[in-house]
């Protein structure tokens, strides 16, 4: 399974490295939410994938029943997200201000960083 | 758009009560602040849409910068109880009670914090969202 | 110990505030603490004098072994009282000297914080603790020089001193880690026993060369001499301070300090004698050349410290005995003779010794400090200054009948340090008075310290031989006998003398100072060309360069180590899972190649729902439920901000898309490949483990992801809500505060400056 997983990490690492790079400003934004989507499976997958139980200990039980998966990375995924969405939506103001104050969405054009 | 608006006044208090529900079973089932304080602003970013910006404003009541500063608080401050007890800060301290009605009762100042993380979320989210809707 | 040295940092906190409180007491109030530093210090005269040390030490870095240790023996002693003591006497002259400037609150502040360090420099034991305060005396004497930052004079001289003392200070922590390492320990108590260790290691060299380099940056010796005279544009108490009586012997501190360790040697004797001896006929031809008070006095500072330099070389009793008192004579007269000339600076308004005259009678207590001063540096008995140099000449003749060069060196300087005496010290009273801008006149605050250190030139001088410091005729004395006279005699020819030099002025153009700016200029040209290269501001340029240096060394580094192993992509996976995938993979394709915005938005949120469902099914509802929330409001945010931007345009080439094509592949291959390694290794369970046992005995929850958030790793999310907050506010302060107009004209304007550009 993670051997897939892989594969898919990377296809969506190479994705939004490819959008990145791109000059339009729209671009830019969806490769961010791609990386970021990238960057999460990547700590899952490293942290080992499990079909069987999530991390909750039912009533009755003091521990989660073993074979469970690993709390430890979905804890960090979790706040990850919600960071990335707010670095997100920064990032977008950022480049839709910007856009407004250079009249450009085309990042090769922008080069001052006064303009 | 009248099925649109119908809808999302149906939606306004499910989703809320499920934010709450999220919030409150967080430490012993899936939910928790992160994603209870997200579901919480969606109703009002949906108003922002199928109406606009001043009145999912005027429906919110408070301002998302209030919100924002009340969550960092709680989390904040939750923090200090075990710094008065003598232990480092943020280290978890809890109480418990036999209540009636509500029965087992387990309280702690994780939970305030989980709150905070709540109000914070809804507050940026909110922020991000009806400041961008405001846009002309 | 400790307290004393970390009390001055503590009042400079204080210090601005206290100076508005007390007005223009401030000076006489501050100065009671090196007074009492002072009086604490002068309690272990009699024993450390007598042989004893002392050692405190104090934990600071324990993990690297560092320790806040000091050390007090007699050399730091003489070092302490001449800092604390002085330090006292320049505060309340400070007082005086800048009544009334808006930000002498600030000048106390650095004056105390430099005197913290200075103590604190000659009192380390740890080599580290030595660099540290050392460093500090730089950056604060930094502060001081640039004090009047309004001058462009100011701020250059001030930065030219700090980066030659401080790239010395680099050379020394260098050399004092090597010493300390072959040395085999980093207490200086404790290598002083090391001296036959470290002569006879191999690296002695090296050492050396870095410690003198040290030594000589901050002691303002050939070829660094030429940041003191620029230093002068600081404040005159500054001047009488740090670059006169205390920090510029911060070097020869450190030459006495390390001579048991390192001195006598043959490349020791070679090398300080040398330089010294270059800087005594560099400094004096200089000096020679100015007519300003503050000049010249730096010049012939530099000539004393060449002396001090000189005798440390030679390294003999006598010469050594010569350069403690010569170094106590000179922090006193020479602090005498700055503060007066500040004085008739303050007094008069005149910077030039040639344009003041007759000061005796509306400036009486000056011009007797003045004239006692300037007698000591005379060497005039029975002045502290006549000890000193019968002391250097004494040592000069145990060279033997062959060094003649080093005596007329010695000559050629004493006559130059007598011609500098007159000048500043004695001349300016006598004859008429010259045409001044303001009416003479002088304060209490500004005779009281030049008038105690010239007296205690004196003083000292008796209590240290109460039966004059007189040898007898010797040829010594008729050394210093011929430098008085020579000196006077060239003080009648002085301007013939100068005009003479000023044919030479081509010379000092090629002096180190041009070196020194030559190499700003270069250190400048390289980087704004390795800006322009790395810095270019182009998003896609620093990441090509990112990932291009990723992919080559992590690339290499897999290759090399031949750690390849590929996934195997269809081992172990369901058809769910499979078929997830395909649409996570044909979604992303699809946001790289569709020429559509909303088409892009829209198979965004499809792979972000794809791997919420993987989420889902491998056990992390709580991710999987948090990621479906953030994908549906990021589309009601890219809704809201895509209606603002334009629609795709193709903006680049074939070839352009190529290469970024196979950059991104071959580092979505390089992922790939790690995460393939990084899962085939055992993973490590014990924070897992722990989280899974301890969520619901400790910490009440039985959601082990949700309790790890607030309770066990609280302090993170803290921060992470905190940076979520601040990047809310970013946003609404980018959209709602409208800091630049935003007319039509910015866009055009910036348009055409970008063109202006390519």
């Amino acid at each position: 399974m993670e051997g897939m997983l892989a594969v898919v990490v990377g296809v969506l690492y190479a994705a939004s490295f490819y959008l990145l790079l791109r000059p339009s400003m729209v671009k830019l934004i969806i490769g961010l939410g791609l990386l970021s989507h990238a960057a999460n499976l990547l700590l899952f997958t490293v942290g080992r994938v499990t079909r069987v139980n999530p991390p909750i200990a039912p009533v009755g039980a003091l521990a989660p029943v073993e074979p469970f998966a690993n709390p430890l990375p979905q804890a960090l995924i979790l706040t990850a997200i919600v960071i990335s969405f707010g670095v997100l939506a920064f990032a977008m103001v950022l480049l839709y201000r910007s856009y407004q104050m250079s009249g450009t969405d085309n990042l090769n054009e922008m080069r001052r960083t006064d303009s | 758009m009248l099925i649109v608006r119908t809808v999302e006044r149906w939606l306004r208090p499910i989703l809320l009560l499920v934010s709450v529900y999220l919030l409150s079973g967080g430490h012993q089932s899936p939910g928790g602040g992160f994603v209870g304080g997200l579901v919480a602003a969606v109703p009002f970013a949906l108003h922002a849409l199928v109406y606009n910006a001043p009145s999912a404003r005027r429906l919110l009541r408070t301002d998302p910068h209030f919100l924002m500063a009340l969550g960092l608080f709680c989390a904040m401050w939750s923090g200090f109880t075990g710094v008065f007890l003598g232990a480092p800060y943020l280290t978890g301290k809890w109480v418990e009670w036999e209540l009636p009605l509500l029965g087992h009762v387990d309280m702690g100042t994780p939970v305030i914090f989980d709150i905070g993380v709540y109000f914070a979320v809804m507050g940026v989210t909110l922020m991000i969202i009806l400041s961008l809707a405001e846009e002309e | 110990m400790l307290v004393a040295i970390v009390s001055g940092f503590v009042l400079s906190l204080f210090a601005p505030w206290l100076t508005r409180f007390l007005g223009r007491w401030a000076g006489w109030v501050f100065s009671l603490l090196p007074l009492l530093i002072t009086l604490y210090f002068a309690r272990f005269i009699p024993s450390v004098f007598g042989g004893d040390t002392f050692r405190t030490t104090e934990p600071w870095i324990p993990s690297l072994g560092i320790q806040l240790s000091f050390y007090l023996d007699d050399l730091s002693l003489v070092f302490t009282l001449l800092i604390a003591g002085i330090g006292a006497l320049i505060l309340i002259y400070s007082g005086g000297y800048l009544k009334g400037h808006a930000l002498l609150g600030r000048f106390y502040a650095y004056l105390l914080s430099f005197m913290a360090s200075m103590l604190g420099l000659v009192l380390a034991d740890h080599v580290v603790t030595l660099f540290v305060f050392w460093e500090l005396t730089s950056f604060t004497s930094y502060l001081l020089i640039g004090f009047d930052h309004k001058r462009e004079e100011a701020r250059r001289a001030a930065l030219q001193a700090l980066l030659v003392t401080g790239v010395g200070g680099l050379a020394l922590l260098a050399g004092l880690l090597v010493m300390g390492i072959a040395g085999g320990g980093f207490e200086l108590s404790a290598l002083l026993e090391k001296g036959e260790v470290l002569k006879g290691h191999p690296l002695y060299l090296v050492i050396l060369l870095l410690v003198l380099i040290g030594a000589f940056t901050k002691s303002a010796q050939f070829p660094f001499h030429f940041w003191l005279p620029n230093a002068m544009v600081a404040p005159t108490p500054v001047s009488a301070y740090l670059h006169s009586s205390t920090m510029v012997k911060a070097g020869i501190y450190l030459l006495a300090r390390l001579f048991p360790v390192l001195g006598g040697t043959p490349e020791w004797q070679g090398a300080l004698v040398a330089v010294g001896c270059i800087t005594l006929v560099t400094s004096t031809l200089l000096m020679l050349r100015r007519t300003e008070f503050k000049p010249i006095l730096a010049y012939t500072t530099i000539g004393v410290l060449a002396f001090l330099t000189v005798l440390l070389g030679w390294g003999t009793d006598t010469a050594l005995k010569a350069a403690a008192i010569l170094l106590v004579a000179h922090a006193l007269y020479k602090g005498a003779l700055f503060l007066v000339a500040g004085a008739i600076d303050r007094g008069t308004g005149e910077k030039d010794t040639e344009q003041v005259g007759g000061l005796f009678k509306p400036m009486p207590l000056t011009a007797a400090c003045g004239v006692l001063a300037a007698f000591s540096m005379m060497g005039l008995p029975p002045f502290l200054g006549f000890m000193a140099k019968e002391l250097l000449y004494e040592s000069l003749w145990e060279w033997g009948p062959h060094a003649l060069l080093l005596k007329t060196i010695f000559l050629f300087s004493g006559m130059g340090m007598v011609l500098a005496a007159w000048v500043c010290g004695i001349r300016p009273f006598l004859g008429r008075e010259g045409r001044t801008l303001a009416h003479p006149h002088e304060a209490p605050s500004l005779w009281v310290g030049p008038l105690v250190l010239s007296v205690e030139g004196a003083a000292l001088a008796f209590i240290m031989s109460p039966t004059g410091a007189w040898h007898g005729f010797t040829p010594p004395l008729a050394a210093g006998v011929t430098a008085i006279a020579g000196g006077l005699g060239l003080t009648c020819v002085r301007q013939a003398v100068r005009r003479l030099l000023n044919g030479f002025a081509f010379l000092y153009r090629l002096g180190p100072e041009s070196w020194y700016d030559m190499k700003l200029r270069l250190l400048d040209g390289f980087a704004s060309f390795q800006t322009r290269i790395l810095q270019s501001g182009y998003l896609r340029r620093y990441l090509i360069f990112t990932l291009a240096t990723l992919l080559v060394s992590v690339g290499y580094y897999l290759w090399v180590r031949n750690i390849v192993y590929w996934p195997d992509v269809f081992s172990g996976a369901s058809l769910y899972e499979a078929g997830l995938s395909a649409i996570i993979v044909s979604a992303a394709i699809f946001a790289v190649g569709t020429g559509s915005r909303f088409g892009a938005v829209t198979s965004l949120g499809v792979v972000g729902y794809g791997v919420a469902l993987l989420f889902l099914h491998l056990g992390a509802p709580d991710i999987a439920m948090t990621q479906m929330v953030v994908d549906a409001i990021s589309v009601i945010l890219f809704i809201l901000v895509l209606y603002h931007l334009p629609r795709y345009r193709l903006s680049s080439s074939h070839g352009t898309r190529v290469r970024d094509g196979l950059l991104s592949l071959g580092v979505g291959g390089l992922v790939t490949l790690l995460v393939a390694i990084a899962t085939r290794f055992p993973l490590d369970q014990t924070l897992t483990s722990f989280f899974a046992r301890e969520s619901l005995p400790a910490a009440h929850g039985r959601n082990v992801v949700n309790v790890i958030i607030v309770d066990f790793r609280g302090f993170d999310t803290l921060g992470e809500i905190t940076v979520l907050v601040i990047a809310g506010l970013g946003i609404f302060g980018m959209l709602k505060l409208r800091l630049l107009g935003r007319g039509e004209g910015d866009a055009s304007r910036s348009e055409a400056s970008a063109q202006e550009d390519t």
